[in-house]
């Protein structure tokens, strides 16, 4: 099943959650939509899976408008953050649910029902807990029962809000593999929401990063994390430096401090140098594009992170391999491996 | 916990047992013959059934109410909210002279309705309004912090997962409520069963008709019969119990296929 969505607008009051979003997601792709809360992230989910509906635009299904039809039509499955799960029903039969509404035409007898459920069970590896209450859970168990139950309806598109948001982090880490060795097995188009970028960069095939209603960057895991489009998933994803900074007549300028960087195609006017934690080299002071003082230092264990204030003022913090080991009072250079310039401010 | 077990026998337990020792002073037989005289049978019956069809209808009517107030932002909605504490507040002798007033054939809701020749006052149906009246709060209060509670999200889930608007209602929202269903139902039913300041007024209070069986215990009691009124009083207490006890079993099994989170 491929989605494709077009200039989709949804606002809430005054504010924009959706401000014209175009996506095209491909058959059986995993796909996550990334970004801060209010991004609109949760928002474009919903209305895919025909839970909003949006002021304009359009969705199609394979081509086929989805907008015509309601959540009940559109044989999607949603997996929501805090599970939903109907907790006076037993696990066996939250996941037959969706079987037992069927119209009576289509509807399956017991016997298949219950062999489906039991097949659903076994792939989210819980059948042991069919006879339980959601109340007697784990939260990463409700969380997979929730997917149970949305696959149950065989669906053209499964759709996950945030869905480990709510689960600690060591269940979530479990969780991610599992989802993706999943997805590779039933082979499902599929979108989750996160506002978190590890778990984006791990499991899916390609992430959209979004904020303010607007799309800024479509791409792999590694274009989002390596060439990103714009300053703000620069910022966004992965940790980053960011100093603002003057590009006049073919030199960057820090505050007064011409740096020793090649300034080449880059518009005059006020801009944003972003550079990695890590890609920040450390040397001997004079030897880099900056000068700074170290401040403190505190260890992760492969890296230190040090804080540093520049010579033109700024403090930032840069992530250091151990060996050369820095002490606070340290007067260092500073040569960016790699570095990317964004007009503006 | 012994000052709360004696507080509790003091208040509750000892009247109580009073009540069962002084209808012991009646024999057997006369207590039989006071309880299966037509006009107690009759009393009886006015209290008991109309209290259960009026607690019938306030589920429905308050269930409905308790969806509007938690699901629906619309002007007023505290105030409405506020007014359905009003027959918990107003002293009962208040609200039996307004509900026999507006009823009364002269009144605003009475002449009309007499014009399609529906008595209210003064008649049985006049004490089922009062019943309505005074027990739909506890309807709409039990359920309605149980549907706060309830996440809209299962209803989407529902929806999601094929199943219809009704099949949501009548699969996932009803059952999820019935324990606090049940519950808003019995205190509706004991409310309304014990109720005599709203109801007489407006009951008319015609022996074997509309004379409900609070009502003919005063009167009793009036006429120096204490042993009698005892007798009834004893009566409506075993019945009430028995009947709070039966919901509390159905609210149990309710509430044991919902175990607590």
């Amino acid at each position: 099943m491929t989605i494709e969505v077009k200039n989709l607008v949804k606002k809430f009051g005054s504010f924009a959650a959706l401000d014209g979003v175009d996506l095209k997601v491909d058959n059986g792709e995993l796909l996550a939509l990334l970004g801060p809360s209010g991004s609109g992230k949760t928002t474009l989910l919903r209305i895919i899976a025909g839970l909003d509906w949006p002021d304009s635009g359009e969705v199609s299904f394979n081509g086929e408008d989805a907008l015509a039809q309601g959540a009940r039509e559109r044989h999607v499955g949603f997996v929501f953050q805090h599970y939903a799960l109907f907790r006076h029903m037993t696990v066996f039969e939250n996941v037959a649910f969706g079987l037992r509404v069927q119209p009576r035409a289509v509807r399956k007898d017991e016997a298949t029902i219950r062999a489906r459920v039991k097949e659903l069970l076994d792939l989210v590896q819980l059948d042991w807990l069919a006879d339980r209450y959601p109340s007697q859970l784990s939260g990463g168990q409700r969380q997979r029962i929730a997917l149970a139950r949305a696959l149950a309806i065989e669906p053209r598109i499964l759709l996950l809000d945030e869905p480990f948001g709510a689960l600690d982090a060591k269940v979530r880490k479990e969780l991610r593999k599992w989802l993706r060795s999943l997805h590779h097995e039933i082979n499902v188009t599929s979108i989750f929401v996160t506002h978190d970028q590890e778990e984006a960069l791990e499991v899916a095939n390609r992430v959209v990063v979004m904020d303010k209603g607007r799309i800024e960057q479509i791409g792999s895991p590694d274009d989002v994390y390596e060439t990103p489009a714009t300053a703000f998933v620069h910022g966004f994803i992965g940790e980053s430096i960011e100093l603002p900074v003057q590009v006049e007549g073919g030199v960057i300028r820090l505050g007064d401090h011409p740096l020793r960087l090649a300034a080449d195609g880059l518009a005059p006017g006020a801009s944003k140098l972003f550079v990695r934690r890590h890609d920040m080299l450390v040397g001997p002071p004079g030897s880099g594009a900056f000068e700074g003082a170290v401040q403190h230092v505190r260890n992760f264990g492969p890296v230190q992170r040090a804080e540093v204030a520049l010579s033109g003022g700024q403090t930032i913090e840069i992530d250091a391999p151990r060996g050369r080991e820095l002490r606070a009072g340290d007067t260092i250079g500073l040569e960016p491996r790699r570095y990317r310039i964004f007009a503006g401010t | 916990m012994g000052l709360t077990l004696t507080w509790l026998s003091v208040i509750i337990l000892i009247p109580l047992a009073g009540l069962f020792l002084k209808s012991l002073e009646l024999s057997p037989e006369q207590f039989w013959n006071i309880l299966s005289s037509r006009r107690t049978l009759n009393a009886l019956r006015v209290s008991f059934g109309l209290a259960f069809a009026a607690a019938c209808v306030n589920l429905v009517m308050g269930s409905i109410i308790v969806w509007a107030l938690v699901r629906y932002r619309f002007p007023g909605r505290r105030i409405f909210d506020a007014i359905v504490d009003v027959p918990f507040a107003l002293p009962t002798a208040v609200a039996g002279v307004a509900l026999t007033a507006l009823f009364a054939e002269k009144g605003w809701l009475g002449a009309p309705l007499a014009a399609l020749g529906i008595k209210v006052a003064f008649t049985p149906v006049g004490i089922f309004v009062a019943m309505i009246f005074i027990g739909i709060p506890f309807v709409v209060r039990t359920v309605q912090p149980v549907l706060q509670d309830l996440d809209p999200e299962i209803e989407e889930a529902a929806g999601s997962l094929g199943a219809s608007r009704w099949q949501t209602i009548i699969r996932v929202i009803l059952p999820s409520l019935a324990p606090a269903l049940l519950t808003g139902l019995a205190l509706a039913f004991a409310r309304a069963v014990g109720e005599y300041g709203s109801v007489i007024f407006i009951a008319g209070n015609l022996p074997n008709v509309s004379e409900i069986a609070p009502l003919l215990i005063v009167i009793r009691l009036s006429e120096f019969r204490y042993a009698d009124a005892t007798a009834i009083a004893v009566v409506m207490l075993v019945v009430s119990f028995v009947i709070i006890f039966a919901v509390n079993r159905l609210q149990r099994w309710a509430q044991s296929r919902i175990p607590a989170r």
